[in-house]
């Protein structure tokens, strides 16, 4: 099976270790991976904070991108929300305002042909145990998109339990929102900062090594917050503890 | 504090203002996660509560698109059970219309049922304006008006305060408004209760005019319908002889069959009870007119509007006019847990209020054009509405009109520069490469805008490269 990653900007730019740890995780279960070098950013932030128009070029440039691949295969629930629910949204809204159908078809071809990472693994390729090995504590942040929007549900905890040698422990109000939410972090940085506070209370307080999360943005946000207070526990994406096996350990970057 | 929303600020310095005081982000984490955990529980009880809700989105859905024969034929049908109708543009005249009513009584004080409708209004101080008193009579906006506070929650306005802080109004306020607090009162929930109680024992006995909102109105028979809690309600709607509600227009449900599924989501959404303690059901003035004696003699129903046909023009915002307001959406949203209900600067606040006050009063105000942006998209409320408004998707339609109007220089010139190298991989790339090869050089804290970020965080550690170029390394 050949499938396309679509590494997103966010882990392109501030953490290809996400990205590297996909490619070597998919290949090792068999799957050819191809980057199209076209691709950017799937229009979140913008779309998020209110510049609709903004995001159409994007669209356009993501969904010819990955024309042409059955599978387009993403670690980051986020951006996949944003390709499933807004794209189609973008597209009716242009053929709305009077301008034509091509981006509403553009980004219904596109959108049920992205997968999360859990979701391709579970769903399509139908595994849960992928062979890895990462012998720490790890407490698992279930971002609010996936949770939410996709619908990713016990999928990273059924990948993270199979996992040799991990101990899983719970996070207390798991499924409340770290604070991240793109602009808003910024926009509303005070409630923004009051809410990773709490979440960070809680992961701190289940004693795990490991924070992982299958979005690096909510990690980012948290990341840097636990990164201020000095605390030694490690923001982690689900791909880089999947990737992890006896044979290539996963290595702090 | 002061009971007006006039004049607030924008949302963030309003919230990071209510972050600061601990007392009150105590009460309202242990107050909201109470409630949600209930009804949590009350929803899992039932097993077609997808059903019910689609039923209910579906029966709103359809009423306002048919908004305008219903509510003739709710106006057709309230008439003919000897009620007056009145029609209300906006919040001016429906004040001068109850104001006018109440002049023509000849009194000078109403009872008042709890009512989002009049907060939303601000009758009680137009009715002040006109020499009338109105008196709260629900136990939380009674808490409110007795402390000069203004409501911080749809259900429970007064969630902001704790026992100790009732306690305390109640023995320095109570008085000021009619019966004293009795001398030894404590903060037990019991005796705080039944000196609310004796204190508005005396205003129902005595008042002659009451006013009212309403949760439903049917439009098959005109009946008007109130759901509540504590039983003042009842003794307002049936001890005074003029009954006076004033009910925004897309609170009409076309038949009885339709309340059937909105008596099933509101309370479990809302209280977390499988069916209120009270449930008050009118008809005009009953198929005697009001001869027999039996409730007011006289009915009047003021149909507000004040905003609503224009948010029913805009095809995404005119999914808020279906809120049936449950406030499950606010005791979910951690924004509205942290910075409390007065940071909306609107009787409507919390996730709900972000999408209903700035479609009712416009964009115009600091406060309302902030609204939009007081989510982090969480979705937790369009979870647990009961008639499923994607209030995420209406926060960005409305983070939309407000970048319309102009929106922040700065944010502007960031989308438009990250337009072009999104756009534009190859300078992504060089971008990209030029952040990993000056990486020693950045800082961990930034000034400016940008401190947003560093206040509590540092910058993120720039990889020495981006993952393109790895790719291009190792696979291409």
């Amino acid at each position: 099976m050949r499938v396309a990653l679509f590494a997103t900007c966010v882990n392109d730019a501030l953490f290809p270790a996400t990205a590297v740890a996909t490619v070597r995780l998919l290949e090792r279960l068999g799957v050819d991976v191809d980057f199209p070098a076209g691709q950017t950013c799937c229009g979140q932030p913008q779309y998020n904070t209110g510049y609709r128009q903004a995001c159409e070029p994007l669209v356009r440039r993501t969904a010819r991108a990955f024309a042409g691949y059955e599978h387009v295969v993403t670690p980051s629930g986020s951006c996949v929300a944003m390709v499933r629910d807004n794209y189609p949204r973008i597209g009716a809204r242009a053929a709305a305002d009077g301008r034509g159908t091509e981006l509403a078809e553009a980004a219904d071809a596109l959108a049920p042909r992205v997968h999360e990472l859990t979701e391709f693994l579970t769903d399509v390729l139908g595994v849960e145990d992928v062979g890895a090995y990462f012998p720490h504590t790890v407490t698992y942040h279930p971002s609010c998109h996936g949770l939410r929007v996709l619908g990713l549900g016990e999928r990273p905890l059924r990948l993270l339990r199979a996992v040799r040698g991990l101990e899983l422990v719970e996070l207390p109000g798991a499924e409340e929102c770290c604070g991240f939410g793109g602009t808003f972090a910024v926009k509303n940085a005070a409630v923004s900062a009051a809410m990773a506070e709490d979440k960070l209370a809680h992961a701190l307080g289940t004693g795990a090594d490991v924070l992982c999360g299958a979005d690096n943005s909510c990690l980012l946000h948290l990341g840097a917050t636990l990164h201020r207070r000095g605390e030694a526990l490690r923001p982690l994406h689900l791909a880089e503890i999947l990737a992890s096996t006896e044979q290539h350990p996963w290595r702090p970057s | 504090m002061t009971g007006t929303f006039l004049g607030m600020p924008a949302f963030p310095q309003a919230a990071a203002a209510a972050l600061r005081d601990g007392r009150l982000r105590a009460n309202l984490r242990h107050a909201t996660h109470t409630i949600r955990d209930k009804r949590a529980r009350a929803v899992a009880e039932l097993d077609d509560w997808a059903e019910l809700r689609a039923a209910g989105k579906a029966i709103k859905d359809h009423t306002l698109r048919h908004l305008d024969r219903y509510l003739v034929q709710l106006e057709e049908a309230v008439a003919a059970a000897g009620g007056a109708v009145h029609w209300a543009a906006d919040a001016e005249e429906a004040n001068r219309i109850v104001a006018d009513l109440v002049h023509a009584t000849g009194e000078t004080e109403v009872v008042k049922v709890k009512s989002m409708a009049t907060q939303e209004i601000g009758l009680n101080e137009a009715l002040a304006a006109e020499g009338i008193t109105a008196y709260e009579t629900d136990l939380a906006e009674l808490i409110v008006q007795l402390g000069d506070d203004r409501p911080s929650h749809i259900l429970v306005p007064a969630i902001h305060r704790n026992r100790a802080e009732i306690r305390e109004i109640f023995a320095e306020r109570m008085a000021a408004w009619g019966r004293p607090a009795p001398a030894d009162l404590t903060d037990s929930p019991a005796e705080l209760a039944e000196a609310a109680r004796l204190h508005l024992r005396e205003k129902f006995l005595r008042a002659r005019v009451a006013v009212s909102g309403a949760n439903f109105m049917v439009a098959e028979t005109g009946t008007l319908v109130v759901v509540e809690s504590e039983g003042n309600g009842r003794m307002c709607l049936t001890l005074p002889r003029t009954l006076i509600s004033v009910v925004g227009i897309e609170k009409v449900v076309p038949t009885w069959r339709d309340l059937e599924v909105f008596l099933q989501l509101l309370p479990r959404s809302s209280t977390a009870e499988r069916m209120n303690p009270y449930t008050s059901l009118w008809t005009g003035l009953g198929p005697s007119k009001g001869a027999d004696g039996d409730g007011p003699s006289a009915f009047h129903l003021v149909l507000l509007d004040n905003g609503r046909t224009a948010a029913l023009a805009d095809q995404v915002g005119r999914q808020a006019l279906r809120c049936i307001r449950c406030s499950a959406c606010l005791n979910v949203c951690p924004v509205y847990e942290r910075a409390g209900g007065h940071a909306y600067g609107s009787v409507y606040p919390g996730p709900i209020g972000a999408i209903l006050t700035p479609q009712l009063r416009g964009i115009t105000s600091p406060v309302d054009a902030s609204l939009p942006y007081a989510s982090s998209l969480c979705g937790a409320c369009y979870e647990v509405c009961p008639v499923a408004i994607d209030i995420p998707e209406v926060l960005v339609h409305l983070r939309e009109r407000v970048a319309e109007q102009g929106g922040h220089p700065l944010e502007r010139a960031a989308i438009a520069a990250a337009g072009y190298l999104f756009d534009h991989p190859a300078a992504l790339a060089a971008a990209e490469r030029l952040a990993g090869r000056t990486r020693a050089l950045h800082p961990r804290r930034l000034p400016g805008p940008g401190r947003a970020w560093t206040d509590t965080r540092d910058l993120p550690q720039v990889p020495a490269e981006p993952f393109r170029d790895w790719w291009r390394r190792n696979r291409s």
